[in-house]
């Protein structure tokens, strides 16, 4: 929740001179990039790199990071208003690291099976997802916007999300239940928070501001209001589905 | 008529003489050094604003600064000037009625400052007719208190090789005391003392041995030479004993120990040094062998106390490990430690107050979970101590933090870590304001915060703390019970201090907050 954590002490002031081109990128040290990448990075981009709470890295290209240069400077300095942050990694380890992330790109993706036009059937009908999620200028506000989800997300990631969604929630759609001290009963995701007061996303879609001290109770609980779809859909009606949000790559 | 007003609204400046230094509950008004006193308690003895009307707080006036850099000042205000410092080494004079601008102190500075952690100041000392600023380019200069005009301007280290200033100063006596940041490139670290009058130096202590010294037996083959220990927060001064009292910094690098086997003195240590000559009188070390960045430069706070049964000369420290110590301050003697925050790398402390470090706790490459986190239970930021309530008033942080270990390759002026950080995945961190009995470390009372603090708190003679969050509030509570009374949302996260003065005749209290500086009053 907090991304800039890190920068309570570290501001890490950008060098004049990075290099166009990794320095870094003979076996041992993709190797050493890979131990680096295992502890730093791979609980948000998954050990495989295919995505996870962090973006999809196992890509041919990366859209934040088509060069050498952009990719250690994101790796140095993280991702200003995202979750992604910096890293005090030495020159060194830092492009061992970005030839490492190199590397996932070149691992074959699973190869999706679905079928996007029945997927975008099930989408809109069965899976019921337009009720909270937003596609471009259609659907609801609960749950996080789709558009462009197949840029940023991998299949396998989303494949996953969809089945069993309370795996790993992030700070902002946590499910809260409050009461009021007047009595008045209240649902939603949180949206924000701080020690004098919360904001919460009504299952209207409406925004909702509470001062603590108004609340008799509250209950938090780190899990979403997504159904897990596991059990709803039959294995090709799933792929189908994730084949359709694979394919979604937002307005180009 | 006109020119009368000016003259009976903005008294004419008496100089700041040690003495005054010396007594500062005497002009309660006014806000001389960093603490507030030499004892680094924080507290003002003012009272107009208090428990029965801080409800009615409201803004009097707001200074933004051009600056985006974190506004950690503590600003002096002596006789209706206020005294602020800016990033990243700017010193403004302001109205302390209106807000207005008296003067400024612009520095330039080099586009390749070399500085870990953003260039920041936490203020100014005032001495004589003489306003002195540390800079981030490791200058010490003294301006004119009236004009602003450099009166004399000394090279303290070298920026190129990582040396900064960010500590307010501390002026005592005749001398200016001064600390040095850079724990993060492998400086040698010192604390200074110059002659208040013409910048000359009149001693260093160096906080890192050389070839030779008995300290360097405490760090494996020559590491010494990148030994860091900085002194980049202001310090405690004991008239009495004639000591200075200041806390050390993180040894170098951060978090790769094996380069530098040993407890690696003098870092992360309360050094007691003779102000008339440097000497060191005692030491004592709280985290040998640092390996998680827990630098113990901190505000040591001096009080007077009966601890179990005799009255004694104390020194408390509520350190960044999360351990709350009391020594002796004459002595050094270690008389208490306990956590006083969740803490999971030490057993606990010996009698010696050592700690008994737990296996598995070093950073990995594969990240290594330990609390607290490098930010620490506790940092910078300002303890406060009642002589009212008799409490301790601490901000306090509880987070973990998962500590990597990595490459340690010195090149001067660039940074020396050896490995790095993060935040704990699903942590729920969070924070509280905790009132301690001094000689016990037990609670009073705790106000708890949304997410950990990182800006430091005020107590005052109208039974109020003040404090503020880190999601862009400043708040006061009752200084006995805790309970919330006040609070004002600023729109930004704060990292400084809070004081308080009087000028005509009215109580006011400013922090910074966002990057600007808030000064309330009740209308």
């Amino acid at each position: 929740m907090l991304w800039w954590t890190p920068f309570l002490l570290f501001q890490l002031q950008q060098p004049l001179d990075i290099p166009d081109r990794n320095p870094h990128t003979t076996a041992a040290d993709i190797e050493q990039g890979r131990r680096l990448y295992m502890g730093r990075c791979a609980g948000c981009h998954g050990p495989s790199g295919d995505g996870g709470k962090g973006a999809n890295l196992a890509v041919p290209s990366l859209p934040r990071a088509s060069a050498d240069r952009s990719l250690y400077r994101i790796i140095r300095y993280g991702i200003p208003d995202t979750e992604m942050p910096g890293s005090l990694m030495d020159t060194h380890e830092l492009w061992q690291t970005a030839a490492f992330v190199k590397t996932l790109g070149k691992v074959t993706a699973t190869p999706i099976t679905g079928n996007t036009k029945n997927g975008e059937q099930i989408f809109r009908t069965k899976g019921t997802c337009l009720n909270c999620h937003s596609l471009g200028n259609e659907g609801g506000r609960i749950g996080p916007s789709l558009s462009g989800i197949g840029a940023r997300r991998s299949a396998t990631h989303l494949k996953a999300k969809i089945e069993t969604p309370s795996s790993d929630v992030p700070a902002n759609f946590r499910l809260v239940q409050l009461t009021t001290k007047a009595g008045k009963s209240l649902r939603g995701i949180r949206v924000n928070e701080d020690t004098f007061s919360i904001q919460i996303r009504d299952f209207s879609g409406n925004p909702q501001s509470i001062w603590k001290d108004d609340i008799a109770q509250i209950t938090s609980e780190k899990k979403t209001n997504m159904p897990a779809y596991r059990d709803r859909l039959s294995e090709t009606e799933m792929n189908d589905l994730v084949a359709f949000l694979a394919a979604e790559k937002g307005a180009q | 008529m006109r020119l009368l007003l000016i003259f009976a609204a903005v008294p004419l400046l008496a100089q700041v003489t040690h003495q005054r230094l010396l007594s500062p509950e005497k002009e309660p008004g006014n806000w001389l050094t960093y603490s507030g006193n030499f004892a680094g308690h924080r507290f003002s003895p003012l009272k107009q604003i208090n428990d029965q009307n801080v409800a009615k707080l409201t803004p009097a006036w707001v200074y933004q600064s051009n600056s985006l850099q974190k506004f950690e000042t503590t600003p002096l205000v002596v006789d209706g000037v206020m005294y602020i410092t800016e990033a990243p080494s700017h010193v403004t004079a302001l109205d302390t009625r209106t807000g207005r601008t008296l003067w400024r102190y612009r520095r330039t500075m080099p586009d390749d400052v070399r500085v870990c952690c953003g260039q920041v100041n936490r203020g100014v000392a005032i001495l004589g007719d003489l306003v002195y600023v540390g800079t981030i380019d490791a200058h010490l200069v003294a301006l004119d208190a009236k004009t602003g005009a450099v009166r004399w301007d000394v090279t303290v280290a070298d920026n190129k090789t990582g040396h900064s200033i960010t500590v307010a100063p501390l002026a005592v006596k005749d001398k200016i005391i001064i600390g040095i940041a850079g724990g993060e490139y492998g400086i040698r670290g010192f604390l200074d003392a110059y002659d208040a009058k013409t910048g000359k130096l009149a001693w260093r202590f160096w906080t890192v041995p050389e070839a030779g010294d008995p300290e360097a037996k405490t760090w494996a083959g020559d590491s010494y030479k990148r030994g860091s220990a900085a002194t980049w927060v202001t310090g405690a001064y004991d008239p009495e004993t004639n000591l200075l009292y200041w806390g050390t910094g993180n040894p170098g690098p951060d978090w790769n120990g094996d380069v530098r086997a040993g407890d690696n003195l003098y870092s992360d240590c309360l050094i007691a040094l003779d102000l008339d000559t440097g000497k060191l009188k005692w030491h004592f070390q709280f985290t040998p062998h640092d390996v998680h960045d827990w630098d113990a430069t901190e505000v040591p706070v001096l009080i007077n106390a009966e601890f179990r049964g005799q009255p004694r000369k104390l020194l408390l420290f509520p350190n960044r490990n999360a351990f709350y110590y009391v020594l002796d301050r004459t002595t050094g003697q270690f008389l208490l430690g306990k956590p006083y925050a969740k803490q999971t790398w030490a057993k606990g402390l010996d009698d010696s107050g050592r700690p008994i470090r737990l296996p598995g706790t070093s950073p990995t490459v594969e990240g290594t979970p330990v609390w607290p986190s490098v930010a620490g239970a506790n940092n910078w930021y300002s303890p406060s101590y009642s002589p009212d309530t008799k409490f301790l008033y601490v901000a306090t942080r509880e987070s973990g933090a998962i500590y990597y270990f990595g490459q340690a390759d010195f090149k001067p002026g660039e940074q020396f870590n050896g490995g790095g950080f993060r935040s704990i995945p699903g942590e729920e961190e969070w924070g509280a304001i905790r009132a301690f009995h001094p000689t016990s470390g037990d609670v009073a009372w705790e106000y708890k915060l949304f997410t950990p603090p990182y800006s430091g708190v005020l107590s005052t003679a109208g039974n109020l703390v003040f404090g503020a969050t880190s999601e862009g509030q400043i708040f006061a509570l009752n200084a006995a019970t805790g309970k919330p009374l006040w609070r004002f949302q600023g729109g930004g996260t704060v990292r400084s201090n809070p004081m308080s003065y009087m000028s005509d005749g009215k109580q006011y209290i400013a922090m910074t907050l966002g990057n600007s500086l808030y000064v309330f009053h009740v209308q």
